[in-house]
């Protein structure tokens, strides 16, 4: 394994019953760049991300994340990964200061770092008025970018983002995308899942997946170029569309 | 939820305790009187005067008697026969006819002893104020045993329920509790985003642990204030020992729910299941059937039932005021129990499927 690379996918595949969810994919994700990862529904985007994320055991195939297999050493994937789910994921019967606290905890962190970060937190995403709050009376995105803020508490190498900004309006979805690349800044190595085209351009490379293969995989322009489209939104659609 | 959690148990413990009692009391109780002599109706009186017999009706005939037991109305007829004074008298011998509804035979059979008794009563009596002065030499071999009551003098059944209750409230409480909690967060989601995390599976178990054990020993202590203040039940033993022996049941009831709740997807089969056993383990704890009456293979899976034990931790600590050394069995199974259970709930939390 390279030293800039933060994901190496090698023939990794799934499989239920007799469905094959994940194909033989193959990949890699360089350190500190954006890798958005499309697909249709179904098309096997959660399964492989599950897989990565040391939730799932794959079928056959191998993988690296963060340096660890995802076969032998799931665990040690765990400590140095942040991940923020398609369904909201913090407490809903805990306020945002406890959720921080507990995430904080769980990860290991001190009570001093725990306070140091929230503290930190709340002057960047401006909580001051909502940090005592349930999260379940909060709107759905500040949930949203609280989870994500969350997941990068323990300063993860890699984050991954399911789906982050579904059901999320236009400005909330910008805002999102500006602390996706203030983390990227830092050195924060972001896989992402997405079905809004326009933050596919975002991306630094993207990868389309269509039936649990990995169809395309370059950078947004080349993507345009090779397919001849106007935007990643034709991209989509001519791939998605056999 | 914590004042439901809280407050419906201890209702439940103060309405249960009143009501769930096997004595017979106040017994439907009706007559046939075909003779009308002042030796029948001495006879009536004699049921009456009992606390436990209600004399509800008296029926002109046995027919109209026997309808009225059909319907429910009465569960005890006496027919007294046509010159039932006279044969008495006579002939020194008479026969009664006792009808009883015995749809529940326990019930019948305590019933049954209860008009024996009146009706020997009644019987020496006959025999000492009418046959003696007949001069007839009559020897009573009389032999008459006197019980002492131990552990409950007063036969309280109060004092046997309310500790089973009880223990049966703590246990419902915390299995339902625990048994919805890991399935629960599969429901929602947040359980994905833990098994993420670089937690170790004993901490998560511990940590589904804690709240509901320290649940379990508040309404512990809350209950064993009402059984006191309310029900003035003596509590002979130590307490400490009560304590430490539940805290260790507790651990043994959250195992099985923990463990429940990892091998459910959705909190209806969790409680189906939770139910299952519930009912089970209460049936067979020998807080409302004694164990010694049972078959013998029951007997042996009443070993596997922890609330078997706690109600005889239970009563025995709470009532007879036994030591240590004598529930040394009891805490020693439990404990070894609760060690397999927690065991097998951490076990079966997988992080990775």
């Amino acid at each position: 394994m390279k030293e800039e690379t933060a994901i190496h996918v090698e023939n990794l595949t799934k499989m239920f019953g007799d469905f094959t969810a994940v194909n033989a994919i193959s990949f890699d994700v360089k350190k500190g760049e954006i890798f958005g990862f499309l697909g249709a529904n179904g098309a096997g985007k959660t399964t492989a991300m599950k897989m990565l994320i040391g939730i799932l055991t794959p079928t056959s195939g191998n993988a690296d994340v963060a340096g660890f297999n995802v076969n032998t050493q799931p665990e040690s994937i765990k400590k140095s990964i942040g991940y923020m789910s398609q369904k909201f994921a913090l407490y809903d019967d805990l306020t945002v200061k406890e959720n921080i606290t507990f995430f904080g905890g769980i990860y290991g962190l001190t009570r001093k770092q725990i306070n140091e970060k929230r503290y930190q937190l709340v002057e960047e995403l401006e909580l001051q008025e909502i940090v005592n709050e349930l999260v379940s009376s909060l709107p759905l995105g500040w949930k949203q970018k609280i989870a994500f803020s969350v997941a990068l508490l323990h300063n993860p190498k890699i984050v991954f983002l399911d789906e982050p900004t579904g059901g999320v309006d236009p400005i909330t979805r910008r805002q999102f995308w500006e602390l996706i690349y203030k983390a990227a800044n830092k050195g924060t190595t972001i896989f992402v899942t997405t079905h809004y085209m326009d933050e596919a351009e975002y991306c630094d490379s993207v990868s389309i997946m269509v039936n649990g293969k990995i169809e395309a995989l370059d950078t947004p322009k080349k993507l345009k170029e090779q397919f001849n489209a106007e935007s990643m939104n034709d991209v989509f659609l001519k791939l998605a569309r056999g | 939820m914590l004042p439901i959690i809280f407050v419906l148990p201890l209702i439940q413990l103060i309405i249960l305790s009143n009501a769930a009692t096997f004595e017979i009391k106040n017994i439907k109780f009706s007559y046939v009187d075909n003779d009308n002599t002042s030796f029948s109706r001495e006879l009536i009186e004699k049921f009456d005067a009992s606390t436990y017999f209600n004399v509800l009706a008296k029926y002109p005939s046995k027919k109209i008697a026997n309808s009225a037991m059909l319907k429910g109305e009465v569960d005890v007829i006496l027919e007294i026969p046509l010159n039932f004074e006279r044969n008495l008298l006579k002939n020194k011998q008479t026969d009664l006819a006792v009808t009883i509804n015995a749809i529940d035979g326990a019930a019948a059979g305590v019933t049954n002893v209860y008009i024996n008794q009146i009706i020997q009563t009644f019987n020496k009596k006959v025999h000492t104020t009418l046959m003696l002065p007949s001069n007839t030499p009559i020897t009573y071999q009389n032999i008459t045993s006197i019980p002492s009551f131990w552990y409950n003098k007063t036969l309280n059944y109060k004092t046997f329920m309310v500790p089973g209750i009880l223990v049966l409230l703590v246990t419902m409480i915390t299995l339902f509790l625990s048994g919805m909690n890991i399935v629960r967060e599969k429901e929602i989601g947040t359980l994905e985003q833990i098994n993420v995390t670089p937690i170790k599976k004993h901490q998560f178990i511990i940590g589904k642990l804690f709240p509901f054990w320290l649940l379990g020993l508040v309404l512990l202590s809350v209950g064993l204030l009402i059984a006191k203040l309310i029900f003035n039940v003596p509590i002979v033993g130590s307490l400490a020992l009560m304590y430490l022996y539940t805290s260790i049941y507790i651990l043994v009831v959250l195992g099985i729910g923990l463990f429940i709740s990892n091998f459910t997807d959705t909190q209806q089969q969790a409680m189906f299941i939770a139910w299952f056993f519930m009912v089970i383990f209460i049936l067979m704890s020998g807080l409302f059937t004694p164990i010694e009456s049972m078959p013998n293979w029951a007997q042996i899976l009443t070993e596997f039932n922890p609330i078997k034990y706690f109600v005889e931790v239970m009563r025995m600590v709470m009532l007879k005021g036994a030591g240590f050394s004598e529930i040394i069995p009891q805490l020693s199974k439990t404990f070894a129990y609760a060690i397999i259970m927690n065991g097998l709930a951490v076990w079966s939390y997988k992080k990775t499927s």
